[in-house]
């Protein structure tokens, strides 16, 4: 590979794979691509899809908008579900799994019906997240129907370590105790742990500072 | 009240949850009167040049000058976009989170008026995938400002058109690598570019792209309606400017808080965050999110916090979050974690990262688990050695840099740990922090 001369400048020359500058470009062998009528797609996931890939310049930029669609649908993205959303945006099946393989959020095994992220990066270890995954465990086992309890990496909300997404809503900071609760309250379709919700806490600034801690 | 050491600047009003809407954006801030005149009255020249002039520095982690980024746009007849860099995944950092969820109009203003600068006509927020409530934020406010007329086509009259999209990510932390972000939205999975070309040349379907993080962004519609000059009233020389700084770890009042750049850490981490908890010492501190490296508290306590300040102490300011190691941590055990997030998060496509974060992991697992010897020791800091600089994107590096200075400046407590887990001592008498502390469960 010839060197690149200098930082900023623009060499459309390089003679590198399009895939090292580009990243991946999707097959595009028609054999390969399942026919909207083989894969029997339910038509509101078809519409969904198609007004998802009307928003971008490319419309294969909605692979992932697609596949969230298709985990919504299904509860996880199924092997079916992958082939209906690739016979809708015209790639292969593989393409689009080797998509939803490389991030964390897209399922494709099956998963319980609600999903918790208990953060165990840095601040939360800190504040007790081993405990709490632990105790979230314990209170979900045996119903692998029912709950998807797993340890995540940082969460962005070190502000209230340690802390869990429960069905994409953070709420922190919990005790181990509270595992119990939540998983309870997600039991009989109760709100859960509402004190503790993310969305009703005010500015850190904004709360009276706790006495001793001075410069 | 916030706290005296406070300067709310993009955090103004938002202990108001109204500020969500775009009506209380406008009636509690003034919100969208700097997007009416810019589509009316300003010239893109006008705004580069108020951008340039304010000296604002990229909010997302490299700090690199958002006014210059923008200039280095081509100019000319061709599909240019804007991409908001939402994809906040570092370990400490959560600010973008709180200015999205309690001021989304914000970042639409700040993304409208950087479009004109970037002569972009089609713009995307990528948000990580776990942000959905803040994504859904997002989506209402930004169907308002269609709805107003702050976006769509024809903006306010002017022949100037905006398309705004949400993009939801699904959880890699590559992703707020900026050509990974791109690779990301173009449907792929999210692998870094080689640079050159870097994206202001050839970015997202190949044209020129403009990207930023979220609180750059919302620093734009204050810089263009009060001036560059206003700007930097606050902050210091090199780092105008306010920072929302999210602090976290062993500190009793974590959270975010605005303060003006060069604020001693001190008043950060004490006077703002409260100090350490009760009955413990603070011990050491990453200044600048997981990938900075770690700072003694000795060494770091007193530094202005500034770009400059942190990188002239070996480290940086990185995306503005501090994480706290009170006396209570076991820094190999810290260095683990941070390792273990690195390796999952490599993408996989440089050897140095792929396989350097792997045995980094391997080998401080041996450390913590007492199987290893010293030498492994510097067996670490060269494999740390071998991955930074060598690979396309900086991941691997944002690994080395910390767990390198943790073995440096720590050397004695690896050491101990070793040995401790090897039960060749008594724990008790020789390792600072008691066995009940954490990490003693690897």
């Amino acid at each position: 590979m010839t060197p690149v001369d200098g930082p900023g400048v623009s060499n459309p020359n390089l003679p590198v794979d399009r895939s090292v500058t580009e990243g991946r470009v999707p097959s595009a062998d028609p054999e390969q691509i399942p026919q909207l009528a083989e894969v029997d797609c339910p038509p509101e996931l078809q519409a969904r899809i198609e007004e998802l890939a009307a928003r971008y310049p490319d419309r294969r930029s909605a692979s992932l908008p697609a596949l969230w669609a298709v985990q919504e649908r299904y509860g996880w993205c199924t092997p079916e579900g992958i082939r209906q959303a690739a016979a809708v945006l015209r790639f292969t099946p593989a393409y689009l799994e080797s998509v939803a393989s490389f991030y964390d959020l897209f399922h494709t095994r099956k998963v319980g019906v609600h999903k918790v992220h208990v953060c165990t990066n840095i601040s939360c270890w800190m504040r007790g997240a081993d405990e709490l995954l632990d105790a979230f465990k314990a209170a979900a086992a045996g119903d692998d129907d029912q709950f998807f309890v797993t340890g995540f990496e940082c969460l962005g909300a070190c502000d209230i370590a340690p802390m869990a997404s429960i069905d994409d809503r953070y709420y922190g900071p919990l005790e181990a105790a509270e595992a119990g609760v939540a998983i309870e309250q997600l039991r009989q379709g109760a709100e859960v742990l509402p004190e503790k919700a993310l969305a009703k806490r005010g500015l850190a600034g904004d709360s009276p500072t706790p006495s001793g801690g001075g410069v | 009240m916030p706290h005296q050491l406070e300067t709310r600047v993009l955090l103004e009003g938002a202990e108001d949850v109204r500020l969500r809407t775009l009506d209380g954006y406008k009636d509690l801030v003034g919100g969208y009167a700097t997007l009416e005149r810019a589509y009316k009255e300003m010239e893109q020249d006008e705004i580069l040049k108020e951008l340039e002039d304010s000296g604002l520095r990229g909010r997302g982690g490299a700090g690199f000058a958002m006014g210059k980024k923008a200039s280095f746009l081509p100019r000319g007849d061709m599909e240019k976009y804007l991409c908001c860099n939402a994809d906040e995944s570092e370990p400490g950092a959560f600010k973008d989170r709180e200015l999205m969820q309690r001021n989304p109009h914000q970042l639409i203003e700040g993304i409208a008026i950087a479009a004109l600068a970037a002569d972009a006509g089609r713009a995307f927020i990528f948000i990580r995938g776990e942000y959905d409530e803040q994504a859904d934020i997002l989506d209402a406010a930004v169907a308002e400002a269609y709805e107003a007329g702050y976006l769509g086509t024809n903006i306010l009259g002017r022949h100037r058109d905006l398309e705004l999209v949400v993009h939801r990510g699904a959880g890699a932390y590559i992703c707020g690598e900026e050509t990974a972000l791109l690779d990301a939205l173009e449907g792929k999975r999210g692998n870094p570019r080689l640079k050159p070309p870097f994206p202001a040349v050839q970015g997202l379907y190949g044209g020129p792209t403009l990207i930023n993080n979220v609180e750059t962004l919302s620093n734009v519609p204050r810089i263009v309606s009060k001036g560059a000059q206003w700007f930097r009233g606050f902050g210091t020389e090199q780092s105008p400017g306010t920072k929302v700084v999210s602090i976290s770890g062993g500190v009793r009042r974590p959270g975010n808080y605005e303060v003006e750049l060069g604020i001693p850490t001190r008043e950060l981490i004490y006077g703002l965050a409260g100090g350490p908890l009760p009955g413990r010492e603070i011990k050491a501190f990453y200044p600048g999110g997981s990938s900075s490296p770690v700072l003694t508290a000795e060494e770091g306590m007193d530094l202005p916090y500034s770009f400059e300040a942190m990188a002239e102490a070996g480290s940086m300011l990185g995306s503005g979050s501090i994480i706290v190691a009170d006396d209570r941590v076991s820094i190999p055990h810290m260095a683990l974690r941070t390792a273990r997030f690195y390796h999952h998060e490599s993408c996989g496509k440089c050897a140095p990262c792929r396989e350097g974060t792997n045995w980094t992991v391997k080998m401080l697992e041996r450390v913590v688990r007492g199987e290893a010897t010293p030498m492994d020791l510097d067996i670490i800091s060269s494999v740390q050695d071998n991955i930074m600089g060598h690979c396309l994107c900086v991941l691997g590096d944002s690994m080395a840099m910390p767990v390198a200075a943790m073995v440096r400046k720590f050397r004695g407590e690896f050491e101990q740990v070793m040995a401790a887990a090897a039960g060749m001592v008594d724990p008790h008498v020789v390792v600072q922090a008691p066995p009940e502390t954490l990490g003693a469960s690897v």
